[in-house]
């Protein structure tokens, strides 16, 4: 049993992604596609849920990818490897619903890619046939390009800027299939909320089973604080025990879009404070020099 | 140890010892404590302390005793309070109880040892609470802690899962008794509500520290970040990981909301929620020494009466930026399940009490509160729990500003492990099934506090940890290996 998590490879993706392989054999025992992981810098600092994008059961280590956004990831993208993560603790969360005998379609947007990642191996593990559609804003944008292609019958890649695959959204891909009658037996959107929003609102015209991955403000992850209430059909659920997978055609995303601004103006403040203390600390260091 | 049972502490009558006055416990001053979150009562010292313990009349037949839920001696510590002899003072309360200087400032006593005090018919009863508290403070303040003799190694393997006051309870007497225990925790802190609930104010978070290094000492050792029934199931501890029995001890579990119109606006939280950031998260110290971001409000209902919503509202008192706080409970004072202690303590500070009154609905402008209706209520017939049912009065609703409304209405269970350990068998709130020694359906299984009565008290979750530590030690010790 570890009492700290050491951080064992850490790679700098585009677009202020990282990637980072820590040390955490406990949780690898138990992980299940879909699962999350909650993690904490520091004393002082916050708790932090994070999806696992993959795990090592060899190395007991979990894969994770953070964009760097707040106080809390940016200090996290500062990080090398041999450093030391306080609290890793998990898997919360239910698995992923994986039922066999589908065409499973799974859409993932930013850095949301790295959690449909075992979700779409699990189900090709269990014989199903998957297509991964991926997109970002631009070409360096797209993360983890090789791993799903190894896991997936196909790929289909969306560029906003068109820089790389279809000139679009995930949802241009997404809609084109649905149109021309493609076989799409379950869709699985992870990404920022808007983006699970169109994808659930498209794919309830064609009546095609949609799940979502939700991602609302969380602390302890184990069913006691609330924090993380959602709206799906007309129960409050709670996306760390009940979740964090729902029916993409019955989730209120307007609520959990509203509720996810809960804390910006004081995450703006911290992050002020935080940059702040960057800059004189760099002062120091180059007057020091 | 026989002195004990003489009560010849000062060649006093029992008259001239009533006529002691009860000893006032110094506390800070209330304009100056609501707005900081230093402990509000500051302890008695050693002259109070001797003088207060003085009072007990030291009975043959003592009623305290039956009074306390894990029957601390208390005739004997206040004998050695009352002799100066500090350190057997603390000697005999750890006898029995294993978190003296949390149970000296968060029990009721008001409603337990206090309350069956002999003298207490006559004059005010003996401050048992604050003299406990006294004899923890000061055995900690003198780093003269000692530990009790353990025996030999049982061999045997205990896993408490929960560390609360239940499971950290129950952990202590297994470890004084020789068996090898561990304690499965999955937030990063060890402590459980007595760490995320209570505020600091009330409980100071050092202390709860000091109490669980002692049970470290004691030879229990502590796993935080290890959540039973997702790192691990309780089956697997039992078969895989060896664990010849177990305590389940996880607590509350998710908060009831009030299924109101707004009640998810930006600025509703549950208590859990709230005293969660404020103490496990130190919110309080948001930005600067604590990255964890808590509401800035300057108006706050909160919604209860109980403790949890008095923490609550004293809580976002002491928050520089907040200007009100209002107590919202449906019911009289009378009916209001906190301390008295602590509803003083809250109407000291400048809380304002809106007694039968309800929320009917929260009011919001693009996403987040602004405001909260209100009814207001009347006593009518008594329900269920013997208390008179408020009634709504017709045409009374009222708008009340705030930008933060925290709902402390109470806990449902945690569904982790009832979910992943079959056969354990729950009532319909999920709530284990457990009989008086906490003896689950399952074999080699026992599960106390929150998680079997409902939310309740501190001190009722460690009789029930105490209590499932001695059924545990018969079937441990009995049980062939």
């Amino acid at each position: 049993m570890l009492t700290v998590y050491p951080i064992l490879e850490k790679n700098d993706l585009a677009s202020k992604v990282y990637r980072y392989v820590i040390a955490a054999p406990d949780i690898v025992k138990k992980a299940k596609a879909g699962q999350f992981v909650i993690l904490r810098l520091h004393e002082g600092g916050e708790r932090i849920p994070i999806t696992l994008a993959d795990w090592d059961m060899q190395r007991g280590t979990v894969t994770l990818y953070v964009q760097a956004i707040g106080k809390t990831t940016t200090m996290m993208s500062m990080l090398k490897v041999g450093d030391f993560l306080t609290d890793v603790v998990g898997p919360f969360g239910l698995p992923s619903h994986v039922e066999k005998g589908k065409t499973f379609v799974a859409v993932g947007g930013g850095f949301g890619i790295a959690a449909i990642h075992p979700i779409v191996r699990a189900n090709k593990l269990v014989g199903n046939k998957t297509i991964s559609i991926i997109g970002a804003r631009s070409k360096e944008m797209i993360i983890m390009e090789d791993e799903m292609r190894a896991i997936s019958d196909e790929v289909r890649i969306a560029t906003d800027d068109g820089s790389y695959g279809t000139k679009g959204f995930v949802t241009t891909i997404l809609k084109s299939m649905l149109e021309h009658k493609e076989p799409v037996d379950v869709v699985l959107a992870i990404g920022p909320v808007i983006m699970m929003k169109a994808v659930s609102d498209l794919t309830k015209q064609y009546g095609v089973k949609t799940l979502v991955s939700l991602n609302p403000i969380m602390m302890d992850g184990t069913g006691m604080c609330g924090a993380c209430r959602v709206i799906v059909g007309d129960t409050m659920q709670f996306a760390c025990v009940d979740g964090p997978e729902f029916d993409g055609h019955a989730v209120d995303f307007n609520l959990l879009m509203a509720r996810q601004k809960m804390y910006s103006p004081q995450e703006k403040i911290s992050m002020e404070i935080f940059e702040k203390t960057c800059r004189t600390q760099e002062h120091r260091e180059t007057a020091a020099w | 140890m026989n002195e004990t049972t003489q009560p010849t502490i000062k060649k006093i009558s029992n008259k001239e010892r009533m006529k002691i006055p009860r000893h006032a416990m110094p506390e800070q001053e209330p304009l100056v404590r609501a707005k900081n979150f230093f402990e509000v009562p500051l302890g008695y010292t050693a002259d109070m302390a001797m003088e207060e313990a003085d009072r007990c009349l030291q009975c043959k037949d003592p009623k305290c005793i039956q009074g306390c839920p894990v029957n601390v001696k208390i005739p004997q510590f206040i004998f050695h309070v009352a002799m100066g002899n500090f350190e057997l003072a603390a000697n005999t309360l750890k006898e029995t109880n294993a978190l003296p200087a949390v149970c000296g400032r968060v029990c009721p006593q008001e409603e337990q040892c206090e309350t069956v005090c002999v003298i207490g018919g006559k004059v005010e009863p003996v401050a048992i609470g604050r003299l406990e508290r006294f004899v923890a403070d000061w055995e900690r303040a003198s780093r003269k802690v000692s530990l009790p003799a353990i025996p030999r190694s049982s061999g045997k393997k205990i896993a408490v899962i929960g560390a609360g006051p239940a499971g950290l309870t129950c952990a202590g007497d297994l470890a004084k008794l020789g068996h090898s225990v561990t304690v499965f925790e999955a937030l990063h802190k060890a402590g459980g509500v007595l760490v995320y609930g209570i505020p600091e104010f009330r409980l100071p978070k050092q202390i709860v520290e000091a109490e669980v290094q002692y049970l470290e000492k004691l030879g229990v050792k502590i796993q935080c970040n290890f959540v039973v029934g997702m790192t691990r199931t309780v089956d697997e501890l039992m078969t895989e990981d060896g664990y010849d029995a177990v305590f389940i001890g996880t607590g509350a579990g998710l908060p009831y909301f009030m299924g109101l119109p707004g009640e998810n606006l930006n600025g509703v939280y549950s208590a859990n929620e709230f005293l969660t950031r404020m103490n496990l998260m130190k919110g309080f110290e948001f930005p600067n020494n604590a990255d964890t971001p808590v509401p800035m409000a300057k108006h706050v209902a909160v919604i209860g009466g109980g403790n949890t919503a008095m923490d609550a509202a004293r809580t976002a008192l002491r928050l520089q930026w907040t200007e009100k706080v209002y107590i919202v409970y449906r019911r009289s004072l009378v009916e209001m399940p906190a301390r008295k202690e602590e509803i003083h303590h809250g109407e000291q500070e400048g809380i304002e009490f809106l007694l039968l009154t309800n929320p009917t609905r929260f009011l919001g402008e693009n996403g987040w509160l602004t405001g909260m209706e209100c009814q207001k209520m009347e006593l009518g017939e008594p329900d269920a729990s013997g208390r008179r049912k408020p009634v709504p009065i017709n045409g009374s609703e009222f708008v009340l500003t705030v930008e933060s409304a925290i709902v402390a209405t109470g806990n449902g269970s945690n569904p982790l492990i009832n979910k992943t350990t079959p056969g354990l068998t729950a009532n319909k709130y999920g709530n284990i099934i457990a009989d008086e020694s906490g003896k689950t359906s399952r074999e080699g299984m026992w599960a106390g506090g929150d998680i079997v009565i409902g939310a309740a008290t501190v001190i009722k979750a460690m009789g029930a940890g105490k209590k499932a530590a001695a059924a545990i030690h018969e079937y441990v010790t009995a049980k062939k290996k």
